[in-house]
C-alpha cells in the first residue's frame, strides 16, 4: 500500500517466509521413499464408512440445512451414522428422534438460535 | 466486594449452572475420546446466552471435572479419559490389575482436589500482582510477550518442535483472514462477505477439538472397550497416610503444574507429563514406577489439575492463553464484557473474585460428585460410542451454526475438523495451531505499532528496560534448541535428546 511503510501484507508475508523455511527443512529431515502411508482402520468397512460418512453427513447439513430445515436433515444424518456405526433400527430410531428434539429444542426455545425450519416453516411453533 | 462476588455465585440460578456443569464435565472426562478442551468448546455456544458468571462458572466447573474424571477409564479400560491422564494411565491400569484400583482412583480424586486448590490460590495471588507490573506495559512489551508466549508453546508441545513451529504458523495465516486488520486491508476474503469479517475462532475450535477427536472415535469404532473387573469400596481409605507419606511430591506437582500451565501454551497434558518423570527421577523407589505405584499418580495427578488455574493467570493478565482450554475462554471473556488485561481487576473486580471463587468451590464439589462418578463408572463407561458419537456431533453442528446464525461456520468446522484429525495423526500438534489463531492480531498490531513507533528502527524493541528484559529472555529461550542442535551434531553427546 502507498503511503504505509508497514502494510498490510507485511505481517502474511513474514509467515510465509517462516512457513517456505520450515517447509523445506521438513522436507531434508524426512525419511525418504514413503510419501503417504495409511493407517490400520482403513481396512475395516465399517470404520472407513462411519468417517466417510461424517465428512458427507457434514457436507449435507451445510448444503440442505436452509431448504429442507433442521428437523428433516439432522434425523437423516442421525440416523445414517448410527445405522453405518452399527446402530440396530430398534435403538437407532428412538435416541434419533429424541436426540433431535432435545437438542432443536433447547437451542431454539432456551438459548433462541434460529435453526431454519425449511420445509416445516408452517408447522414452525 | 467479597461480599458482593459471593452473592453473584450462591444465586440458585448461577449453583444450578455449576451443578450441571460439573456433571457434564464428569461424563466427558470419563468417556475416552472426549476432552475436557472439547467440553469447554461445546459449552461456548450454551454460554453465549447466560450472564458473565455462570457462564465463565460453568468452563472452569465443566473442565475442573473433566481433568480428574480422566482418570477413571485410566483404572478400568487401560485408556485415558482426557489427554491429561495419559501420563500415568498405565501405572493406574496396573494398580487395578494388582487389586488396587480403589487406591488409585481415590488418590486421582484427592490429589486432584489438592492440586486444583493449589493452583487456585497460586491464581489468586499472583493475578493481580502481574496485573500491577503489565499496568507499564507498551507494545514492545506485548510483542516481546507474545512471542515469549508462541515460542514456549512450540518448544513444550508434545513431539518435534519444527513440526510445533509449523502448526503455529498455519494458524498465524488463519488470524491474518479478513479485515480485521491494522491497515483495514482485506486479505485473503476472495471477495467473500464471510471470509471479509475474518475466520470465526469458536466453529474452528469445535473442529479442532470436538470433530476431529469424533473422526478418530469413528475410525477406531472396531476396537472394543475391555473393561477391568474392580470392586470400588471407600475410595477414601489410606488417602490420609498418603497425604503425610508424599507431601513433598504433592507441592512439587502442583508447583509445577502452576508453571507449565501459566506458560502459554502447555496445559495440564505436558504438566502431568512432565511431573511424572519428575517424580519418578526423584523418587526414593524408581523401580516401581510402572508397576503400579501410586507415587507418581499422586504428583501428576496434582500437577494437571493446578495446570487448569495456572493457565487462567496469563489469560486473565495479558489476554494470553495458558493452555488450549483458556485460548477458547478468552473469546467468552470478550464476548462477556470482561476483557482480559492488565485493568480486568480496576473495571471487573467483582466478578473476577466470582470467578476466584467459583474456582474454590469446583474443587470442592468434586469431592462429592468424584466419589458418584467413581461408583457410576461402569455405566458411563458402557454408554454405546454408535449413538454417543453422532448425538455430539449434531450438538456441533448446531454450537458451530448458532455462533453467527450461519451454515459456513458448520461448513468451517468441518474443513478444520478434518485438518486437525489429519495433523495429529502425523505428528504435527494442534495447540500451538490454536495459539497462533487466538494471538494472531495481537501479535501483528503491537508489531506493526511497534515498527511505526520505531520507524523501522529493530533495536527499539530492546531499549525499554522491560521491553528489552523480555526480549532477551525470548531470545535465550529461541536459541536454546539451537544451541542444542549444534552441539549434538558436531560434537556427538551421548543422550543429548529429551525424550518424551
Amino acid at each position: 500500500m502507498p503511503g504505509q511503510k508497514f502494510g498490510p501484507a507485511w505481517f502474511p508475508g513474514l509467515i510465509a517466509v517462516g512457513l517456505i523455511l520450515c517447509g523445506a527443512l521438513l522436507a531434508v529431515r524426512s525419511p525418504k521413499g514413503v510419501w503417504i502411508s495409511f493407517p490400520d482402520w482403513v481396512r475395516s468397512a465399517r470404520a472407513v464408512a462411519g468417517v466417510a460418512s461424517v465428512v458427507a453427513g457434514l457436507l449435507f447439513y451445510v448444503v440442505a440445512a436452509d431448504k429442507l430445515g433442521f428437523y428433516p436433515t439432522a434425523l437423516l444424518i442421525l440416523i445414517v451414522w448410527m445405522r453405518i456405526l452399527g446402530a440396530s433400527w430398534r435403538v437407532t430410531l428412538p435416541v434419533a428422534i429424541v436426540a433431535t428434539l432435545v437438542i432443536h429444542l433447547s437451542f431454539y426455545k432456551l438459548l433462541r438460535i434460529p435453526l431454519p425450519w425449511g420445509l416445516l416453516e408452517r408447522y414452525a411453533f | 466486594m467479597l461480599f458482593e462476588a459471593l452473592k453473584l455465585v450462591f444465586d440458585p440460578y448461577v449453583l444450578w449452572v455449576i451443578l450441571g456443569s460439573a456433571m457434564f464435565g464428569l461424563f466427558v472426562g470419563a468417556v475416552p475420546g472426549l476432552t475436557a478442551t472439547m467440553a469447554t468448546a461445546l459449552l461456548v455456544p450454551v454460554t453465549f446466552f447466560m450472564p458473565p458468571v455462570p457462564a465463565i462458572a460453568s468452563i472452569v466447573t465443566a473442565t475442573a471435572m473433566a481433568i480428574f474424571a480422566g482418570d477413571i477409564p485410566s483404572c478400568f479400560l487401560r485408556m485415558p479419559g482426557t489427554p491429561a491422564s495419559a501420563a500415568y494411565t498405565d501405572e493406574a491400569y496396573a494398580m487395578t490389575k494388582k487389586g488396587q484400583g480403589e487406591v488409585a482412583l481415590g488418590a486421582g480424586l484427592v490429589f486432584s482436589v489438592i492440586g486444583g486448590l493449589f493452583g487456585t490460590a497460586v491464581l489468586i495471588a499472583a493475578a493481580p500482582a502481574l496485573a500491577e507490573v503489565a499496568l507499564r506495559f507498551s507494545s514492545f512489551e506485548y510483542f516481546w510477550l507474545v512471542i515469549l508466549g508462541l515460542s514456549s508453546a512450540v518448544f513444550l508441545a508434545i513431539g518435534n518442535p519444527l513440526k510445533g513451529l509449523i502448526s503455529l504458523l498455519l494458524g498465524l495465516l488463519v488470524s491474518a483472514v479478513g479485515l480485521d486488520n491494522p491497515a483495514g486491508f482485506p486479505r485473503f476474503t476472495f471477495g467473500n462477505a464471510e471470509l471479509a469479517g475474518g475466520l470465526t475462532l469458536i466453529p474452528i475450535m469445535i473442529g479442532m477439538f470436538a470433530v476431529s477427536e469424533i473422526i478418530r472415535g469413528v475410525a477406531g469404532i472396531d476396537k472394543p472397550w475391555e473393561m477391568a473387573q474392580a470392586s470400588i469400596g471407600n475410595v477414601f481409605r489410606g488417602m490420609g497416610g498418603l497425604i503425610r507419606k508424599y507431601p513433598w511430591q504433592t507441592l512439587r506437582g502442583s508447583t509445577l503444574g502452576t508453571a507449565i500451565g501459566a506458560l502459554p501454551g502447555a496445559g495440564a497434558d505436558i504438566a502431568a507429563w512432565m511431573s511424572y518423570a519428575m517424580s519418578k527421577k526423584f523418587s526414593k523407589e524408581p523401580e516401581k514406577f510402572g508397576t503400579g505405584h501410586v507415587e507418581g499418580i499422586i504428583e501428576a495427578g496434582a500437577a494437571n489439575n493446578s495446570a487448569l488455574a495456572g493457565a487462567w493467570i496469563p489469560a486473565l493478565v495479558f489476554g494470553i492463553p495458558g493452555d488450549s482450554i483458556t485460548a477458547i475462554v478468552i473469546g467468552v471473556l470478550y464476548i462477556k464484557g470482561l476483557n482480559p488485561g492488565p485493568t480486568i481487576f480496576m473495571n471487573n473486580a467483582v466478578a473476577l473474585y466470582a470467578i476466584f471463587i467459583v474456582f474454590i468451590l469446583a474443587n470442592l464439589l468434586m469431592i462429592p460428585l468424584g466419589v458418584a462418578a467413581i461408583k457410576s463408572a461402569k455405566q458411563m463407561l458402557r454408554a454405546p460410542r454408535e449413538l454417543l458419537l453422532p448425538v455430539i456431533l449434531l450438538f456441533c453442528i448446531v454450537g458451530s451454526f448458532a455462533i453467527n446464525n450461519s451454515a459456513f461456520g458448520v461448513l468451517l468446522m468441518l474443513v478444520f475438523g478434518v485438518i486437525g484429525y489429519l495433523m495429529e495423526e502425523n505428528g504435527f500438534p494442534v495447540a500451538p495451531a490454536i495459539l497462533g489463531m487466538v494471538l494472531g492480531a495481537m501479535l501483528e498490531e503491537h508489531f506493526i505499532s511497534s515498527m511505526i513507533k520505531a520507524d523501522g528502527r529493530l533495536i527499539a524493541f530492546f531499549e525499554r528496560p522491560i521491553a528489552g528484559g523480555l526480549g532477551i529472555l525470548t531470545l535465550a529461550v529461541l536459541s536454546v534448541p539451537l544451541i542444542r542442535a549444534f552441539f549434538r551434531t558436531t560434537m556427538r553427546i551421548p543422550g543429548g535428546g529429551t525424550p518424551k
